[in-house]
């Protein structure tokens, strides 16, 4: 996901929404939304529940920040894509991957990383990005 | 031995995971780039290095390594009662990296969590340290994780070896599990082999003091003492596993200790990967848990400057099979990889200055 510039309290409580995946489920519509919202982005239900969508998505799209601001100038290209999970459209950095390796519809994996630094305060702030699913490629007994 | 002093065999590993970060430096762009003579790397038995991407540090890998051994355990992580993170790249001088992976893991909040320090060898201290809290009954499972990106003055002969990677363990009850303790020993002296004071971002290093009164004597008297203790000899063993501060130091301290070079090199990543540290001795011991059969006993001997070693003797059960194939493997990561030049890696390893 892509995280704001927040205040060390703001990130401290949006941290499973950042580290977990976290989206919210309506009990009414039984649709889901990401990131978790006060009230259900489709009906308008406060009924909510939360759960974990650690699942594999699909790229569906993506694009290349070449010329980045300030002091993600450091980080590119940064590499921001549309990743569906089950429906959900999540709004990711994706990570382990060169621009010449992106593509559309590739199976992607949730991962912890690093996603920036507060200058002010020194906070690191870590979050979910995607990667290009591992595919197992070793050839052993067992 | 009292049975109170020997607690291992009730407790043993549930899960094991691995992870290596995608990126490699080939050692001729460390030859090339500081002039060092052609042939260097190879006193040091190394081929290429892993590398830590820019987004990566202690933390994330430790994540992934613990989720790795979380899905092998096949256990809820609200049953985790203690989360040792050991490192010596910690992202936070103050403040608790295991925390973090505690919560991103829903570990959290009732568990024990903190991160040691004792050079390379912290990680293994936590693991004795929950055998201890396993065997008491104080807890169900522990996580220990071994994570490190090692520094690395540039230019510095340490620049060859030091690298990123990571290990984890689920450690539980002996019934279950997937390998079983026999025994562990610990010997530790005051021994200045390997250092980096406060503040410091490079550590400092006694050259060949490294080897002989620091490397060889700690891992020599750990492994000769359990051997003692449970009455093994090297001949009863599969494999042998030891710290792996470079690709010749494992293979001389085996062949000291009477292993044949056969057993140690199933477990040796350091030549393919680098040092990781933390990780070194007990991802090798992952690696030989990825292809180990029931029944076989791997000797494991991480050590830590400063300086200290344990000395651990694990025998695979036949849970393991069903295992295995439950999360990536080491080799899986391996084998995932890109080969940077030197400009990259002094960009990941955060060696510019920059000012935005």
């Amino acid at each position: 996901m892509t995280v704001e510039d927040l205040s060390v309290p703001a990130h401290w409580r949006r941290r499973l929404t950042y580290y977990r995946l976290v989206a919210g489920r309506c009990k009414k519509c039984g649709r889901l939304h990401y990131p978790p919202a006060p009230a259900c982005p489709y009906c308008g239900s406060k009924d909510l529940e939360l759960i974990e969508i650690n699942n594999k998505g699909k790229l569906e799209t993506y694009t290349i920040i070449y010329s980045a601001p300030g002091k993600s100038r450091g980080r590119a290209p940064i590499i921001v894509g549309v990743v569906n999970i089950e429906g959900l459209r999540i709004v990711s950095e994706l990570t382990d991957i060169e621009p010449e390796e992106l593509k559309t519809g590739i199976d992607v994996e949730p991962v912890l990383r690093r996603m920036d630094e507060d200058t002010n305060k020194g906070i690191i702030r870590y979050a979910i990005k995607f990667r290009p699913v591992l595919v197992p490629k070793s050839e052993e007994r067992g | 031995m009292q049975d109170i002093l020997r607690p291992e065999s009730k407790v043993g590993i549930h899960g094991w995971g691995t992870y290596v970060p995608r990126y490699r430096l080939p050692m001729n762009e460390i030859l090339r780039m500081w002039g060092w003579p052609p042939g260097q790397e190879k006193g040091l038995g190394m081929k290429e290095k892993a590398v830590a991407g820019l987004d990566e540090d202690s933390v994330t890998m430790g994540w992934e390594a613990a989720l790795n051994a979380i899905k092998r355990a096949k256990v809820n992580p609200g049953k985790i009662g203690a989360v040792f993170f050991g490192t010596e790249s910690k992202p936070y001088a103050v403040k608790p990296s295991a925390t973090i992976i505690a919560e991103a893991l829903g570990i959290t909040p009732e568990t024990m969590a903190s991160d040691l320090e004792f050079a390379c060898r912290a990680a293994s201290e936590g693991l004795r340290s929950t055998i201890g809290l396993v065997a008491s009954n104080m807890i169900e499972y522990g996580l220990v994780i071994g994570s490190d990106t090692a520094q690395s003055s540039p230019g510095d002969v340490l620049e060859f070896t030091a690298s990123s990677g990571a290990v984890a363990y689920i450690i539980g009850s002996r019934k279950g599990s997937v390998a079983y303790f026999e025994g562990s020993y610990t010997y530790v002296t005051d021994t200045p082999d390997f250092w980096r004071r406060a503040l410091a971002p490079y550590p400092k290093h006694g050259e060949g003091f490294t080897g002989e009164p620091a490397y060889f004597h700690h891992i020599e008297m750990s492994v000769k003492g359990l051997l003692e203790e449970l009455g093994l000899r090297p001949s009863d063993f599969d494999y042998a596993v030891f710290h792996q501060p470079n690709g010749k130091f494992p293979l001389r301290v085996a062949t000291r200790l009477g292993f044949p070079k056969e057993k140690v090199l199933p477990g040796l990543v350091t030549p393919e990967i680098g040092n990781t540290y933390n990780a070194s001795a007990l991802l090798g011991l992952a690696r030989v848990l990825d292809t180990a059969r029931p029944g076989e006993r791997v000797l494991v001997a991480p050590f830590g400057s400063g300086a200290g070693s344990d000395a651990y003797s694990v025998v695979v059960t036949d849970v393991i099979e069903e295992r295995k194939n439950l999360a990536p493997k080491f080799n899986d990561y391996l084998l995932r990889k890109k080969t940077i030049d030197y400009a990259l890696y002094a960009k990941y390893r955060r060696l510019y200055i920059s000012y935005y």
